[in-house]
This record gives structure tokens, sequence and C-alpha cells, in this order.
């Protein structure tokens, strides 16, 4: 296999910014799917409080490394991961950890808006109450206003929090799915393209959202838009094929890479 | 500019005959649902006809005398003498007091041959229920004989009835022996009738006659020549009987194989036996009796049975107290109660289904209790947590190797597994219903199995991933999801299992059963019937009046399934709207 047989691919690291808290480290990360290698030993270390992109041609490799934080990749029956991942300095791969806790810490917004058809308060009352965080209704009320509220789509369901959240536009479900995300009240975000098939409008009050959201979380957001990936994020990770081509803080990715594959990208020469 | 023309003209080449493929196939289409239409109707419609003469029956009215010696032989009143009554004895002296003068115990049994003895234990049950009806006279109602039945409905028996031409004299002779007599050949258009039909069946008879001797010049082999030769040989003798018989110098004796001549004259029946060879005059009995004067009697009614004697289950004199009955107003026709509120019976008039529908009932509530929950909880279990591995798909392809496994198979698994090493009862629902359950199983994992597969993954993502575990994924979003799916499988599978019944034969659900099971808990252990069992039980008796009673029960059968699936479409347009 490939894992073994090739050299380790090499990663250009731009220094870190003074004073990074690592929140998720992950050490030789490499996912296989059946026998197609997805995930190449991976090698980072991602802060909190900031927000990190993961940018990269598609199929390169974005939503798997993703879905690896929170094990997602668990319900994939042909995947399989090796390597280490490590969320403040705790294994993610150890038989110790449950990943339903491992979950409610780190809420995701999946590449497509995925709303559970029920109403639109019981999509984003379920995740507070199957883990509790309630004591009784009117608190679990006002975890889906706040949450709602953050995700800048209180004022537009206010009135109709129970009808289904299918039948809301997809920029609205995107916003859903995120308030959903954040009523856990996790500690790290993964959003997989979350502003994907929403408007311009949308999209800025989405980055407003995550902008917000790094003042107390650890976000990990995959764009394709190098615009927005420049204007929200903190941090920059490229990968290519598989591999972490480069990764530093996102003003040096984008004003002074290093490697040829990451110059290209993000001038738009392929991808 | 070229190239948008080049395609316009190859799509414009092609569209023709693209259209006219897509309206073949639609024609082809609505072919098919038409003629699957027209067959439904079809069906439908031939059960419809077939069952109407079950959807209503006629009934006698009697006035029963519960003389209290018959009724009460001990004389205490107390239940058991009064159960040792003679309740039939009482019915039928009602029933002879209509007619008196039937006499000689043949006749008598004829006349009994009415009304089924059964219809006594109902006469016994009002009795001990009520004992202060003992020593009045009581109006009993009881189902008329299934062949009389027939006859008051025009189904069984062709009849016609004609004025008499000319005046006739009656004159009385011993015991009930009458002759008549007229100045003219009244009885001439009976006589040219029966003549009629003789002389056909006697060509008929002459042309087998010279077939068999044609085949016979061409045959060589001597086995095969016997066989023509016997045949030719047989076929002229009767033509010739009947020739000799169609001699116009002879009497007409009225046998079973001919048309029967009965001569209505005030308020009198009289059974003609005999007519003579001038056609003016003829012997007959009396069947029902009334004051005749020996003047001539002009106003009279020639009635004849078409229907000869031997091609019908019921006797002239039963077709002429069965008449006079009506006439009397003592029978009216109502709809067929019986056939909803009694068990089976060998009287087709006391036959229902009332017993088989029970039995269907506790059969698939055992069905239900085992098939549904477990066939969920295994697909389920093989759909959401089961590891992919060799067992698994071993399992999951004898799954789908016992959907296909006829069912009768599950019949003789019944009778070896359950009934001879685990000694449950024969006959029983519950037996059948675990035997049932099994043939489901399958379907309703199948079923299931397909419909959590159609639920998306991203529903389960989306639960995964705010921390659900998943056993909460499964149950709180996954499930609802595919619960009208479930639903309509289940429920497919449950009308099958109604409608089964091959394996039901091998676990003794065939036994003729007269009493229907207890609707509850005793009812699982009691011998019992179910609807399918029960159409194949009364299509295969003797009786004609069961043909109707089939096509009903078939009916009953039908509407028991169209409304098993309108409920299953109801509960999944509920389901849906919570989607
Ligand atoms: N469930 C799966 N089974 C098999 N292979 C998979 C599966 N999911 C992803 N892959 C493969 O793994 C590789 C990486 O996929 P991944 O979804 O991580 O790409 P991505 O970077 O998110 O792309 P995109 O930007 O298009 O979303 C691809 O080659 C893809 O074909
Ligand atoms: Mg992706």
């Amino acid at each position: 296999m490939a894992y073994d047989t090739n050299p380790a691919p090499s990663t250009v690291y731009h220094p870190a910014p003074p004073g990074m808290q690592i929140k998720v480290a992950a050490r030789d990360l490499s996912v296989t799917y059946g026998d197609a290698l997805a995930l190449d030993r991976v090698q980072i270390d991602i802060p909190d409080r900031s927000v990190t992109a993961c940018i990269g041609p598609s199929g390169c490799g974005k939503s798997t490394f993703l879905r690896c934080i929170n094990r997602m990749n668990d319900t994939i029956d042909t995947a399989r991961v090796r390597g280490s991942i490590k969320i403040d300095g705790e294994e993610v791969n150890d038989r110790s950890i449950d990943p339903v806790l491992l979950r409610a810490r780190v809420g995701m917004v999946f590449q497509k808006p995925n709303p559970f058809p029920k109403t639109i308060f019981e999509n984003v009352a379920y995740g507070p109450r199957i883990h509790g965080l309630a004591a009784n209704k009117d608190e679990l009320a006002a975890i889906v206003e706040t949450s709602l509220t953050k995700a800048g789509l209180w004022k537009e369901v206010a009135d109709r929090l129970h009808q289904p959240g299918t039948s809301l536009s997809g920029g609205q479900q995107q916003r859903l799915v995120i308030a959903r995300a954040i009523a856990v009240n996790p500690e790290v975000i993964l959003m997989d393209e979350p502003c994907s098939a929403l408007d311009p409008i949308a999209t800025a009050r989405i980055e407003e959202l995550i902008d917000e959201l790094r003042e107390n979380y650890a976000l990990i957001i995959v764009t394709h838009s190098m615009a927005q990936a420049a204007r929200v994020s903190q941090m920059t990770a490229f990968f290519h094929l598989g591999a972490l081509v480069e990764y530093g803080p996102t003003e040096e990715i984008f004003t002074n890479p290093r490697d040829q594959r990451t110059q290209d990208y993000i001038t738009g020469r392929f991808g | 500019m070229n190239r948008p023309a080049s395609i316009r003209t190859a799509v414009e080449a092609r569209l023709a005959r693209r259209h006219r493929s897509e309206r073949r196939f639609q024609f082809y289409g609505a072919a098919a649902i038409c003629l699957a239409v027209a067959f439904l109707c079809l069906l439908i419609g031939s059960i419809l006809i077939q069952s109407v003469p079950a959807m209503t029956t006629w009934r006698m009215t009697l006035e029963v005398e519960l003389d209290r010696q018959t009724i009460d032989p001990r004389g205490d009143m107390s239940e058991a003498s009064l159960r040792r009554g003679g309740y039939n004895a009482a019915i039928q002296n009602a029933l002879r007091a209509q007619f008196p003068d039937v006499e000689d115990r043949a006749e008598l049994r004829e006349l009994f041959g009415l009304y089924s003895s059964v219809n006594a234990a109902r006469l016994l049950n009002r009795v001990v229920q009520d004992p202060s009806l003992v020593g009045r006279t009581v109006s009993f109602t009881l189902p008329i004989d299934d062949d009389a039945d027939l006859y008051l409905k025009g189904v069984s028996v062709r009849e016609s009835r004609a004025p008499g031409p000319a005046p006739v004299r009656i004159e009385r002779r011993e015991g009930r022996a009458v002759s008549l007599a007229s100045d003219t050949a009244v009885f001439d258009a009976y006589v040219e009738d029966v003549r009629e039909v003789a002389r056909e069946r006697a060509r008929t008879l002459e042309q087998r006659a010279l077939r068999a001797e044609a085949a016979l010049a061409d045959t060589i082999d001597r086995d095969i020549r016997a066989i023509y030769e016997a045949e030719a040989r047989r076929a002229r003798v009767q033509a010739e009987r009947l020739r000799e018989r169609l001699d116009d110098g002879a009497p007409v004796v009225l046998g079973p194989q001919i048309p029967s001549l009965l001569i209505q004259v005030s308020g009198a029946v009289i059974r003609i036996t005999e007519v003579s060879a001038d056609r003016s005059s003829a012997q007959g009995e009396i069947v029902i009796s009334a004051a005749l004067d020996e003047a001539a009697h002009a106003d009279w009614t020639l009635w004849t049975l078409e229907t000869p004697q031997a091609g019908r289950l019921i006797s002239d004199r039963q077709i002429a107290w069965a008449d006079a009955l009506r006439e009397r107003g003592l029978t009216r026709s109502g709809f067929n109660t019986e056939l909803f509120t009694y068990a089976d019976s060998r009287e087709p008039e006391l036959a229902g289904v009332l017993g088989a529908l029970i039995g269907s009932v506790l059969t698939m509530f055992v069905t239900m209790l085992l098939a549904v929950p477990i066939g969920v909880g295994a697909a389920i279990y093989l759909e959401e947590f089961a590891p992919k591995n060799r067992i698994t798909s071993i399992i999951e392809v004898n799954i789908n190797n016992l959907a296909a496994v006829p069912s009768i198979v599950f019949g003789l698994l019944g009778l070896a597994v359950f009934i001879n090493t685990f000694g449950l009862p024969r006959s029983a629902p519950i037996v059948g219903g675990v035997v049932l359950a099994l043939m489901t199983l399958p379907t309703v994992i199948i079923s299931s199995r397909a419909a959590l597969k159609a639920v998306p993954p991203s529903i389960r993502e989306a639960a995964l991933g705010v921390g659900a575990s998943k056993t909460q994924a499964v149950f709180h979003h996954v499930l609802p999801l595919a619960a009208p799916g479930i639903l309509t499988g289940s429920i497919i599978g449950l009308a099958q299992a109604l409608g089964e019944t091959a394996p039901l034969l091998m676990i003794g659900m065939v036994a003729f059963i007269a009493d229907a099971p207890t609707l509850g808990l005793s009812g699982f252990t009691e011998p019992a019937t179910v609807m399918p069992v029960q159409i194949f039980l009364w299509s295969s008796a003797a009786e004609r009046a069961f043909e109707a009673r089939t096509a009903a029960a078939i009916l009953i059968l039908l509407t028991l399934m169209v409304s098993l699936n309108a409920a299953a479409i109801y509960l999944r347009r509920r389901f849906e709207r919570r989607w």
C-alpha cells in the first residue's frame, strides 16, 4: 500500500502565530476507503479560538479530514483511520473515548444541509434534549432561541418554529443546522462548505457568525472560496491529493505561498 | 453557423421516430392497464353474480305448539328435563298440521326434508331461556332446506304454468289416487313437449351410434374395436327403447327422466303419473288435498316442472309443499344473516362464516404479534447495527431464500415441530398463527430493510453529528421515516397470510368445525378454521347451495383484504403527515 512504500509527503509549515494554544493535533493521520488512500500522513496543529480554513481541489480529502475529528468516519464501513488525532491532548481514536461524548464536544455542519424532518424547534432542541442540557421547557426554549439568534435565523423563523425544518429554503436550512450544531455548546465546530448553497447576503451573515463564534470555539471550515478563506480564517491548510501541502497563518499562505501547488491553486491556475 | 443547423436536422430526423415510440409505449401501458382492469371487473363481477343467491335466504315461520308432555318429559320444568324435550317432534307436528294428508313414512320423511333438524337446537335454547313458553304455541322461524330455498329462488328448477285449455272432471279413487278426464286432448301440449325432448335425445343417440360404427370400420386393433362395438350397440339399444316409447299408441308413463306434470285445481295439487294415449285423460295422486266436487272443473292449471326429477335434488311433492307454504304466506325471503352469524354446517342454509372469521382474527392476531415485532426488530438490527461480514451476508441470503420457500413447507414444519414435538393442539389458531408468522417473517424483514435503506444517510449523520447514540439515531430519526414503508410491508405480509391455505391444511385447520371458537384467550387453542380454508371446504362441498355461499365467502374475504389495505393506506398517510 502506498502508505508503507512511499516516502511521507512533505508539508511546508509556516511559523505559528505567537501565543497559539493547540486545540486539535493530528499526527501521521491517514484514512483509506478500502484500498483508496484519501488522507496521507497528515501532521497538523489547529489553534483554539480561531478559524482554520481547509482548502484544496475537489476530492483532495478535506471532508475526510474533518470527519476524522469527530470520528464520523466510523459510520463508513470501508473507511479505516490510522495515526493519532488529539483534542486537548486526548486521543480521539482511543477505545476509551465514547464517540457520543466526542460528537457532543465537536459539532459538525455537513456539506449538504440535512435538517431532521421535524419542526424547526425540534431540530435545534434535539441535541440539548438528548444531552439533558435543559432542566425544563423554558430553558430548552431559551437555548433554541439563543442558538437560532446566533445563527442569524431567529427573526425569520420566530413565528414558525413549529413548521417542518425541511420547508425552509436551502440557505435557511444551512443556518438551521448551524444553530443545531451550536445548541449543544461544543468546543470545536466543523463546517464543511457551510456557504456553498448560499447567496452573498446569507454568506456574509454566516461569515459574521463564524467571526463571532471564534471568540469561544475552535472552528475548522472547508471552503472552495479563496476570498472567504482569506476573509474569515486565521489559519489555512492546503490539501492536495490526500496530502497536507502547506499550513500556516492565512496571510502567510495567501501572500507568500512556498509550494508551487499552493501558489497555482490560490491564483486559480488549477483546481 | 453550421453546427446548430446540423444538430437541428439530426434531431429532427429522429424526432418523429422518438415521438412514435413514446406514443407506442404509452399505448402499450394504457392497454395493459385496461386489460388488468377488465380482468378484475370480470373476476369481481362473476363472483358478485355467483354470490347473489347466497345473499338472501327463504325462511318459514311455523306455529309450533310446545306441548308440556313432549317438551318437559320429566314434568319438573328443570333445565335438564327441558333439554330432553322433543323439539324436533314439535316442529314436525307443526309442519304436518299444514299438510294433514301426508301419511306414510316415506312421504313424511320427504316433508320433514323441508328443514334441517339442527334447527331444533335453537328452539331448545329459546325454551331453556324462557321456560314460560312451555305449554304455549310459539311462532318459530327457521331457514328452509337449501334445495327448497334454491327452488323458491327459481335457480334450480325450470317450471311453467299454463291454464287448463278445457274443463276436466276429477274422480277420486281409493287412497289418494285420482283420475282426470276431459272431452278434448288437454294434455296434448305436455305430451308433445316430452316427445320432442325424447326425439331429440334419440337422434343424438343414433348419431353417436353412427360415429362409433364409422370409427369401428377404420380400426383394426381388437381391443379398441371391442370398445367401439360396445358403444355403438349401447347407443342403438337406448335409441330403440326411446323410439318405442315414442310410439303414439302407448300411454305416457311419467318417470324421473322426463318433466313432471302437476295439476293445480281449487287449492289441491295432483301429481300426474300417467297420461292416456289419446291425451285426454290421466291418472294421478293427490299431493295436497282440497274439497273437490264431482262437477267438471273449468279453472285449473297445468304446472310443468321441466327439470326432470333425476336432474334436481328436490322432489315433486316437496316442490308442491314449498309452493303451498309460499302461497299461504308462511315463507319469506330475507337477507341471509345466517351467513354471518353461524359457523360452518353440513346444511348449507345453516352454514356461515362466523367460525372462520373468528378463526382468521385469532390466527392473524398471533401472526401479527410474532411476525411484526420480530421482523422489524431483525430488519433494524441487520440494517443498522449488524457488522457487515460473512455471517450477516449468509443470514441475508437465507432470509431472501426463505421468502421463496413454498408455503406448504412451513405447514410441514409446523406439523413436525409445533404439533409433534411440542405437542401443541391440532387445528388451533395458535399453531396456525405461528406457522403463518414464520411464513410472513421474510416478507416483513425484507420490506422493512428496504424501507430503512431508503432513509437518506444524511439523517443518520445529522443525528450522530449532534451526539446521538446509534440507537437514538435509529429510533428517533430513522424509524419514524421508515415507518410508512415498514407498515406497508407488514400489512402486505399479513394480507398474504390472511389468504393462505396450504400451510394450514398440514396442521389440521381444514377440519369441519361446527362451533365458532371463542373470541378470547381460550379461543387460541380451540379447533378453528380460517376464511380461505372455509372457502376451499365449501367449494368442494357437494350441495349446490354451497356454490353461491363459496362466492359470498370469497367476497367477504376480499372485503376483509380491501379494508386491511385501506387501513394500511390510512395509517401510512397519518405517519407521513408527521414525517
Ligand atoms: N464513503 C466513501 N467511500 C469511498 N471513497 C470515498 C468516500 N468518501 C470519500 N471518498 C474518496 O476519498 C477522497 C476524498 O474525499 P473527500 O470527500 O474528503 O473530498 P473533499 O476534499 O471533501 O472534496 P469536495 O471538495 O468535492 O467535497 C475522494 O477521492 C473520494 O472519492
Ligand atoms: Mg467535501
